[in-house]
């Protein structure tokens, strides 16, 4: 028993050390990759000894029409934008699932649960119609606006909500003389600070990391995302300028790597959590 | 209690008033385009700047083209073979590292390093993903080329990419690597929230660490799984990121899934925005069926119930009124 029990456990720790190897091998080659030269990696593609050339990959990928900076600051822009709105009005459009008594609760967030599944993905026809008319499609506020309807969130937000928000607290608040909106304001948000940021943290990932409306909404250089920046390295430009290939793949992963690294405990906890909603 | 119901009434515009944002930005963001979207299906809208649109003679004509199209059928069976030939591997290794995480006779060191290091490839951008992976399988000296001539599995270089099958398979084998860290998170939070005394009920009647699996765990995180099945066909219906810069469809259509073919449809060639919506309307419609599914397993069902109580005793009281009427 015993025995075949440390034997199980070997082999279980083996394939968890082979699963991280393969989690982190890609990223340890692509990252020494962008510190040596086309020549070096046409030589041996894969090598872990960092080589010197990260300086001239880094000058042949901007020499280009790559511009991370740009990429960077635009997805920065769309990212924080979108979170603060669907965090901020997610958590409202919950405090009135959760603390009004109205006719249409119910039938309202019964809708939510209904559309809340449903992706933005598959009407892009028709939004990037609707865009396009109103000569919108260059406009970064287009790809924010429409995090003031997150339904998922939302929903998210009214079963935390429901046992973390006491009515008592919002009566006696009543009582003390405070307006509707300054307690969902002053008493609300705090009280939902750790929903809020765990929501926050993938909304920001999930809007940082979305190419596909960025791709069909975005025509001007200037307002690329970095998604889309990235997309250009699979361009001819780039045929064969392996180093600085893996430069701009390096530029942008790499600060999600280390975020990641930084906030892995809540962003963990936080997948968690989103399970059990159900 | 008259003076009570009279405040309950003066707050209830509040519940309106503050879901109005959400309701506007629903409407206009979600509503409108999918109606607009349907609509499109119908008209001839086609070419680059075109907003003019006309209703076709028979309004079905994208619909039968669409599903006439051979190119739609690979995309689909495509769509469908990646999606379910990488749900399997994830769904069982997720299941495999849950049971294992869960279980205190099997504590590994290092538990917490192995789950953040499994879930890592999740927040990396797809697209970033998708062209590393390209540039792994280049050739002829791409890293893979490498590896396999320094271990001697290969003698020559080998061009990866412009097989069918080897290229479908690196996509699975990308979907699969970045989501089955996600899945076993979802799983091992499913199976710490079974209670204790289920399984200590188990041991007491001898159950294995096997049985216990199969029939505790399994059992018990039913609704757990089905939340995992249906999100993971959603977003498998709609994959789209890693087919399209990974090898762009190709080779041959092989990794040609209904995203890319309705982002192809509409915004490159002879820009035919009118079939991509017809394509769109057709998964619209699977989607919607598929999350029906779910809400019905995850509707709150307390409150349906309370709900069921309350409608059966105002049912009862009209009743009662009635009798006493009559009587």
């Amino acid at each position: 028993m015993g025995k075949s029990q440390t034997v199980k456990k070997t082999i279980i720790f083996i394939l968890c050390v082979f699963l991280a190897i393969l989690s982190l091998m890609p990223f340890v080659i692509m990252i020494v990759n962008s510190t040596r030269s086309t020549t070096q990696i046409q030589q041996h593609a894969v090598s872990l000894i960092p080589s010197t050339y990260f300086g001239n990959n880094l000058k042949i990928l901007l020499g280009k029409s790559f511009n991370p900076a740009v990429g960077f600051v635009n997805s920065l822009i769309v990212s924080v934008g979108a979170t603060l709105l669907a965090t901020y009005f997610s958590t409202l459009t919950a405090y009135a699932l959760v603390v009004y008594e109205w006719k249409l609760r119910n039938v309202f967030f019964s809708f939510i649960m209904g559309i809340m599944m449903i992706p933005a993905q598959i009407t892009m026809i028709g939004f990037y119609q609707m865009v396009y008319k109103i000569h919108m499609t260059n406009h970064l506020s287009m790809l924010i606006l429409p995090a003031i309807a997150s339904p998922s969130m939302v929903f998210f937000m009214r079963q935390y909500m429901k046992p973390a928000l006491s009515l008592e607290i919002v009566q006696s608040a009543r009582i003390d003389g405070a307006k509707e909106f300054f307690i969902f304001n002053q008493i609300a948000l705090p009280i939902m600070k750790p929903a809020i940021a765990t929501q926050a943290i993938f909304s920001f990932v999930s809007s940082w990391n979305n190419l596909f409306t960025p791709l069909i909404l975005l025509t001007d250089q200037k307002k690329y995302t970095l998604p889309i920046m990235i997309s250009l390295l699979r361009g001819d430009i780039y045929k064969t300028e392996y180093g600085s290939i893996y430069m701009g793949l390096t530029l942008t992963a790499v600060p999600l790597i280390i975020v990641y690294l930084l906030l892995s405990k809540y962003i963990i906890a936080g997948v968690a959590l989103g399970s059990v909603k159900g | 209690m008259e003076k009570k119901k009279k405040n309950t009434f003066s707050y209830a515009r509040y519940g309106y008033f503050f879901s109005l944002p959400f309701l506007i930005a629903f409407l206009i963001f979600s509503l409108y385009p999918t109606l607009y979207t349907a609509v499109i299906g119908f008209t001839d809208l086609k070419g680059i700047g075109n907003t003019s649109i006309h209703f076709l003679s028979d309004p079905f004509a994208n619909y039968k083209a669409i599903l006439a199209s051979p190119t739609f059928h690979t995309a689909f069976s495509n769509t469908l073979k990646l999606w379910i030939s990488n749900f399997i591997p994830q769904l069982a290794l997720a299941l495999l590292l849950a049971a294992w995480f869960t279980d205190n006779r099997f504590k590994s060191p290092g538990e917490g390093a192995f789950k953040v290091l499994f879930y890592m490839p999740n927040i990396i951008t797809a697209a970033t993903v998708a062209i590393l992976f390209y540039s792994f399988f280049g050739y002829p000296m791409g890293p893979v080329n490498d590896l396999m001539i320094r271990f001697g599995f290969l003698k020559e270089p080998y061009n990866f990419l412009v097989k069918k099958d080897i290229a479908q398979n690196i996509v699975i084998f990308i979907q699969t690597w970045m989501w089955y860290g996600y899945t076993m998170i979802i799983l091992v939070s499913g199976i710490l929230g079974i209670s204790p005394e289920i399984y200590e009920a188990a041991e007491v009647d001898g159950a294995n660490g096997w049985q216990k699996f199969w029939f505790v765990t399994i059992p018990n995180i039913k609704t757990i799984l089905l939340f995992t099945l249906v999100t993971s066909l959603i977003g498998g219906l709609n994959m789209f990121d890693i087919p399209k810069l990974f090898l762009m469809g190709g080779p041959d259509n092989a990794t040609l899934t209904v995203g890319v073919f309705i982002y192809n449809q509409a915004f490159s060639g002879g820009y035919l925005y009118n079939r991509a919506a017809a394509t769109s309307m057709i998964m619209f419609v699977i989607i919607v069926a598929v999350s029906a599914l779910l809400f019905y397993a995850l509707r709150d069902r307390d409150e349906a119930e309370m709900r069921r109580i309350e409608r059966q005793q105002i049912k009862a009281q009209r009743k009662k009124m009635k009798e006493a009427k009559n009587g």
